[in-house]
């Protein structure tokens, strides 16, 4: 019997540019090989690193035998959502004080800008916002893109935000482009160590950021994928979403602990809202509920259990805040000899830009054909965009990576 | 959910899975060979943590097909399968739901309609398949699977509808139905031109045997029909937090493998980027190596054999105390879950005055009783 036609048709789908480099990367057999598109932090020897009091919470939780292994609520773990948005917006948060902040856990960063987005538009102002232009700046994350749209936005834009021939914020073209968009507009921003260029605003350029936003009614939605891991100081890299906090914005903040927890495979997020009151927020989180059942249904319970274990006690915390230093200070040490190398070495061009982002990443200024070259001549591996992740250099390989640097920028324009 | 459906139901799955491992406050304790490997994963020095593939695990999604399709099937050799690992049951049937609303009939702007007798409608509305509708399964008033109902339902389907069907008796509104019927039903599915969508759960709890659990799935892959399954793993893992599914897509032929691969990759990365890995690899430790399995084969069967005697205890309880009405429903019925009959009211009743939703079933044969012959 000859089944009947297929019916699925399919064509290939765009390969995602970071997934086909780390393919490219795997298959490069030479023995000099240098991995920069590597999306996770990596130890001085080139090793994936399960941070110490995670390896001992996660035996304390095997061994508990009084722990609840069912399903937990729709909304996540109660004592994970509490402890991530006290990290977020600070123990003596006014607005936690007031009862107006709720936490929706979810898978990853990922999972929370989804869970957010598709929230807004349902929801945000009026019922259907499938034509409220959401902002996302120039360049960043390429999967905002892909979460906001999926989430049934239409009309998604890029403000101005990194200026190339300057390698610093466009700070003028920002501002800009938050006064001339539509009242009510969304904005998705990078709470710390913006992700590719690593290029944050300060904390008078947040000021003035904010000012505008008020001014017109735009709406915050913070991405926090980073916050500890940035600069080592979780209230520093938490300043940006406490101000805003501070002069009575609602908002969203997408948490991510992948980093900071160097839990990338257990998926744990968590959505912070801060609304305008607590009627309010019981309203939102209802709405959240609807929307968890049709996708995830109740999240994985692992990794919210190792986070709200260890930020719930005092002698972990601490041990967490060393762990989470020591990523930070390794990631500044390469920023600081890679730009001592390449200034040591005479390669052209300014090389400041490394040591003053910050971050995971840095914007090179490296050309599509300097990358190319890179990739092909001397098998190091990153974006065409020049984004290099700093946790793929070590001590081993800098001077290797700095002197392919020098010759790529001198040989190939 | 299940009050949407107008029955009322008992939950066994706990009870039975762990009924000698119960605590005092009724919740499951973790089952041994799971607790055992959880440990063994947690001091493991050469796991990391690094984020899955998109996809998930291969070594999970292997055997999670394998499971469910058998080590022989002949679409995995002539490499028409994908397997996906998802955030639960829930998780598999959005995808798969996205993946049909995109890429399903797509000259003809196809939307829908889905067949459904589950509570996952709400899935499939919010994956942008709005023209959800019911198919009956129930003899009303019996608590039977009812073949002629659905073959009917089936035949008046418009071509190339969806139809959601459970594999296992599992959810609450499966279909209980003999290996006869299940060939009828295909036939149909074959004839109108329908695609398939099988719901998974409790693969192995059921009749006591994973292979025979899958059977109806099988036939239809063995019939060379396209479809897609979800799969769940918390009940026959008692893996419930860890939000262990799997999507299986079977297509007819293997040149677009890759294609829906890269798309399905896509679809994932606005969804939840990449699954947690924990209950995966659980899964995939237990289902890899001879002598867990053969252990774990062991639990799902006596779990299986404990729901028949817990049938049979609830059954002669209620019938010892005088509880109005039949109760031979309970006996007929197959798999975890058991259609009391109840009304709304009696539910209410049960869940408020008496706190019952799972556990010893003497109490639960006492309020089933109370809720039917005291006024509420």
């Amino acid at each position: 019997l000859v089944p009947p036609l297929l019916v699925l048709q399919v064509p290939q789908a765009t390969p995602v540019a970071v997934f086909k480099l780390t393919a490219d990367f795997r298959e490069d057999s030479s023995p000099n090989k240098v991995n920069l598109g590597v999306g996770a932090y990596r130890t001085d020897d080139n090793q994936p690193w399960v941070l110490p009091v995670v390896k001992k919470v996660e035996r304390m939780i095997v061994e508990d035998q009084s722990l609840n292994h069912e399903y937990l609520p729709i909304l996540g773990l109660p004592e994970f959502r509490s402890s991530a948005s006290k990290i977020a917006l600070g123990d003596d948060s006014l607005a936690i004080l007031e009862n107006r902040v709720g936490g929706v856990q979810c898978l990853g960063g990922t999972g929370a800008l989804k869970i957010g987005a598709e929230f807004l538009r349902r929801w945000y102002y009026g019922y259907n916002n499938t034509a409220t232009p959401v902002y996302v700046s120039a360049p960043t994350w390429e999967n905002h893109n892909g979460v906001f749209a999926d989430a049934g936005f239409q009309d998604i834009r890029p403000y101005k935000y990194w200026n190339a021939e300057k390698r610093s914020l466009d700070l003028a073209g920002f501002l800009g482009d938050l006064e001339s968009a539509p009242e009510h507009s969304i904005f998705v921003m990078h709470a710390c160590a913006h992700n590719p260029t690593g290029i944050d605003p300060t904390p008078e350029e947040w000021k003035q950021i904010a000012e505008v936003m008020k001014r017109r009614n735009l709406f915050p939605f913070f991405d926090s994928a980073y916050q500890g891991f940035a600069s080592g100081s979780l209230e520093k890299d938490a300043w940006a979403v406490r101000y805003f906090v501070s002069q009575g914005f609602e908002l969203f903040c997408a948490q991510s602990f992948s980093k900071n927890f160097g839990l990338y495979n257990e998926r744990v997020g968590n959505l912070t809202i801060v609304a305008k009151d607590n009627e309010n927020l019981t309203r939102v989180l209802s709405q959240m509920e609807k929307i968890v059942r049709t996708i995830w249904s109740n999240p994985p319970s692992q990794g919210a259990r190792v986070v709200a274990l260890t930020l719930n006690s005092p002698e972990l915390f601490a041990e967490w805040q060393e762990n989470v230093k020591t990523m930070a200070d390794r990631v500044l040490l390469m920023r600081a000899q890679l730009k001592a190398k390449l200034q040591a070495l005479g390669t052209p061009g300014t090389w400041d830009h490394i040591t003053q982002q910050i971050g995971m990443f840095s914007f090179t200024g490296l050309t599509p054909h300097q990358v190319e070259y890179l990739s092909k001549e001397k098998h190091i591996y990153l974006m065409a965009s020049g984004r290099i992740n700093m946790c793929g250099l070590t001590t081993k390989n800098i001077d290797y990576v700095a002197e392919s640097i020098h010759e790529a920028v001198s040989t190939v324009q | 959910t299940h009050a949407d459906m107008g029955y009322s139901f008992v939950s066994l799955s706990c009870v039975a899975l762990c009924l000698e491992h119960q605590r005092e406050d009724g919740h499951a304790l973790v089952p041994p060979l799971i607790w055992k490997i959880k440990q063994q994963i947690s001091t493991d020095p050469t796991l990391h943590a690094d984020f899955a593939p998109a996809l998930g695990l291969p070594e999970f999604t292997r055997r999670a097909t394998e499971l469910a399709l058998g080590r022989e099937c002949r679409a995995v050799v002539e490499n028409r399968v994908l397997g996906i690992q998802t955030v639960g049951c829930t998780g598999a049937v959005r995808l798969g739901a996205q993946l049909l609303r995109c890429w399903y009939n797509r000259s003809t702007g196809w939307r829908g309609p889905v067949y459904i007798p589950s509570p996952f409608y709400a899935v499939f509305q919010a994956a942008g398949l709005p023209d959800v509708r019911q198919y009956r399964c129930w003899e009303a008033g019996q608590w039977a699977a009812s073949e002629g109902h659905v073959l009917e339902d089936l035949r008046a389907a418009p071509e190339q509808a969806v139809v959601v069907l459970c594999a296992t008796a599992y959810c609450p509104v499966a279909t209980d139905l003999s290996q006869k019927h299940w060939k009828h039903l295909a036939h149909v599915l074959e004839r109108r031109k329908l695609f398939p969508f099988f719901l998974m759960l409790g693969q192995g709890l059921c009749l006591g045997d994973p292979e025979q659990d899958a059977w109806p799935l099988r036939h239809c892959v063995s019939l060379g029909l396209e479809l897609f399954c979800a799969q769940s793993f918390s009940h026959s893992f008692g893996l419930y937090g860890e939000r262990v599914g799997h999507l299986l897509l079977v297509l007819k032929q293997n040149t677009l493998l890759l294609a829906l691969q890269s798309q399905a990759e896509s679809a994932v990365r606005s969804l939840w980027s990449r699954p947690a890995t924990l209950g995966a690899r659980v899964v995939a430790t237990v289902l890899s190596n001879p002598a867990n399995l053969a252990e774990w084969r062991e639990g799902v069967r006596s779990a299986a054999e404990r729901c028949v005697l817990i049938r049979e205890r609830l059954r002669e309880k209620l019938r010892l105390l005088g509880a109005p009405g039949s109760w031979d429903h309970l006996t007929q019925q197959g798999g975890l879950y058991c259609c009391t009959g109840l009304s709304a009211e009696q539910v209410a009743f049960l869940a408020k005055s008496r706190h019952v939703y799972l556990c010893n079933m003497d109490y639960v044969a006492e309020s089933i009783h109370l809720a039917l012959t005291s006024p509420l």
